[in-house]
């Protein structure tokens, strides 16, 4: 199996695990699924740059700086800033989420438990 | 330019976010301090704004590049004509928010007014970016902020509706993401200038992706913008947020209309080849689906800041054809019609908030409930309504006719005249019925053990707030052709991408191929 197969593999299970939870009732499963879902677009992110093993982003003496020598930097830095922006939101959602429990009584995401 | 002239394109940016985060330091000094520094920074916000503006007029586009970097390399602001009407648009906004919060909402929690200029900094930044990753950090920015203003004063009804709207932005992000990470991996840039020279000299075998990626980034938007399938999270919302946030969110709904206008007219604009314009037949479906379906809401809400909910994602319709028509006058009438609507409902949703207040039901449209009527009220309500459903002499009339006036020329006209007029005269019902039911069919003598018999009138912010939003609405009426002859200019602007590509890439030319 290629590297790419793996990779791409593991973005949709991500993906699809993360989904599923999302479609969950419950506040805590919509935040898990969240953030298996933000993991797997930043996985995509990161993939957008081309997988290039065994290349860094750092410029080197006596190689030239072409992309074909070097792994692309700007998907790694964009990466970076959509991890930070993730785990901010998902840290406002917990606490959200907290109070919304202590507020309404109930972990469902409409604030009630559905009519039997 | 030279000196710190040259540094107005990025100064919108700037002010608000040295005002929130000092406010942020500061916020346990008194509130009549925070209030005036934070009305201080808007009013030096709307000077910034304005000097932007007269710098458009002089050269045509502003473009900033932060560090000086290249525009390959560093992030590049640019200021077009329709980036300083949605300033322009935003500022007397915020003064009026800022104004009608003043009133006790920003009492609240010890944060309003730090939110509130972090929350125009978002804006700010979305209108003048030209770059897709930081279009998503403001909008990450903003819509952080906009949770905030949503849950202040919270109560469970508002975080209940708070908890649905972050999720989907966040779901919406995450598909931005997807979206930005496409369009990298076949077009390596996000420059949106870049990207449009590159979509230009497109092969053939990556368009699809290209044209995915775009769909994708429609998605994000159309959430922004309540478009038809998508709306669904908007009158609810906005019914359980406090007026001042209401009347910022009223601007929100227009950005997303603006990344649509901004991104789609200068990646797929006339030049893009088989990409030119491949969102706009949808786009104009959709808007008049939305404007539809919109009025029927606003026909059947249960409460008055629902019904304006409603209001609020119909404009947003009516806006959506007038882009999806695909010319310019009809581009340059949605435009109009854009800043006449989002007057009419931040005004409006102050009403609300004064109406809920004096009613002894709140603004709940489903039972008869005490209240009282000073004429003012009754008069504003008959005011705004006019307004907002588009009656003569209003703005909004002279919008829509103007929309109606140019859909001649696509054939689509059937439809629009249809949606438009029907939807106009929907939306008057709506207003109407509720006009009734709150006004006329009250008790006639409110008992005197109802709190509501003898509200406090509206504080002096508030009064001057509203104020503020009639005068711009009068102003939208009194001065049309000014006005109409500076969208028909920024249509103008809009339709010539290369003009843009010129005045970003021009310094430091790169070339216009794909480097893989």
């Amino acid at each position: 199996m290629s590297l790419e197969f793996l990779f791409a593999s593991g973005i949709g299970v991500l993906a699809a695990g993360g989904f599923w939870l999302l479609l969950r009732a419950r506040t805590f499963d919509v935040i898990l699924g969240l953030t298996l879902l933000s993991y797997a677009v930043n996985l995509f992110l990161f993939a957008a740059g081309r997988l290039a093993p065994g290349r860094t982003p750092l410029l080197k003496d006596g190689v030239a700086p072409l992309l074909a020598n070097y792994s692309d930097p700007l998907p790694q830095a964009l990466v970076l800033t959509a991890i930070v922006i993730s785990m901010a939101m998902t840290a406002v959602l917990l606490v959200m989420a907290v109070q919304a429990r202590v507020a309404n009584g109930s972990d469902h995401i409409d604030g009630r438990e559905p009519r039997a | 330019m030279s000196g710190m002239a040259s540094h107005i394109a990025v100064l919108p940016v700037i002010v608000p976010l040295l005002a929130g985060a000092t406010l942020v330091v500061l916020h346990r000094s008194p509130l009549a301090f925070r209030r005036a520094l934070s009305l201080l920074a808007t009013l030096v916000l709307g000077l910034v704004v304005l000097g932007l503006g007269l710098a458009v007029e002089h050269q045509g586009l502003v473009v900033y590049q932060l560090g000086n970097w290249p525009s390959f390399a560093g992030i590049v602001l640019l200021a077009d004509r329709l980036a300083v009407l949605m300033l322009g648009l935003l500022v007397p906004l915020a003064l009026a928010s800022q104004l009608f919060a003043s009133g006790g909402d920003d009492a609240r929690g010890a944060h309003f007014h730090a939110l509130f200029q972090f929350q125009l900094m978002g804006l700010c930044g979305a209108f003048l970016t030209h770059d897709l990753f930081n279009l998503f950090v403001f909008f990450e920015v903003l819509l952080a902020a906009s949770y905030g203003l949503l849950l202040h004063g919270q109560g469970g009804e508002r975080l209940r509706q708070g908890l649905h709207y972050v999720v989907l932005n966040l779901v919406a992000s995450a598909l931005f993401l997807v979206a930005v990470g496409v369009l990298y991996s076949v077009l390596g840039t996000l420059n949106l200038a870049e990207l449009s020279a590159r979509i230009v000299v497109l092969p053939e075998a990556q368009r699809s992706l290209v044209e995915a990626g775009g769909w994708l980034l429609l998605i994000v938007f159309a959430l922004k913008a309540a478009l038809l399938p998508l709306y669904f999270w908007l009158p609810r919302t906005y019914a359980s947020a406090s007026a001042p946030a209401a009347i910022l969110f009223a601007i929100m709904t227009k950005l997303g209309i603006y990344a649509v206008i901004r991104v789609y007219g200068l990646l797929f604009g006339p030049d893009a080849g088989a990409l030119a314009g491949f969102v706009q037949p949808l786009l104009f479906w959709a808007g008049a689906g939305t404007a539809t379906l919109a009025a029927l809401g606003a026909l059947a809400s249960p409460t008055l800041r629902g019904l304006l909910g409603y209001l609020v994602v119909g404009s947003a319709g009516v806006l959506f054809m007038a882009i999806g028509l695909g010319t310019d006058v009809g581009l340059a009438a949605g435009l109009y019609y854009l800043i006449h609507s989002t007057l009419a409902a931040a005004a409006f949703f102050l009403l609300g908030d004064w109406v809920r207040r004096h009613r002894d039901g709140g603004d709940a449209l489903g039972r008869v409930a005490a209240m009282a009527r000073p004429a003012w009220l009754g008069g504003f309500f008959v005011l705004l309504a006019m307004a907002a459903a588009g009656l003569p002499p209003f703005g909004g009339f002279l919008g829509k006719s103007l929309l109606l006036a140019y859909a001649e020329p696509t054939g689509a006209t059937v439809v629009l005249w249809g949606v438009v007029l029907g939807t106009s005269l929907l939306n008057l019902l709506a207003l109407a019925r509720a006009g009734s039911r709150l006004f006329w069919q009250a008790p006639a003598v409110a008992t005197a053990r109802n709190a509501a018999a003898h509200p406090p009138s509206p504080a002096l912010g508030e009064r001057v707030a509203m104020l503020m939003l009639v005068f711009g609405l009068i102003v939208t009426t009194v001065m049309p052709s000014d006005l109409a002859r500076y969208v028909a200019g920024s249509a103008a602007q809009l339709s010539e991408p290369a003009t843009y590509r010129e005045a970003v890439l021009g310094r430091d030319p790169l070339p216009t191929t794909v480097p893989r």
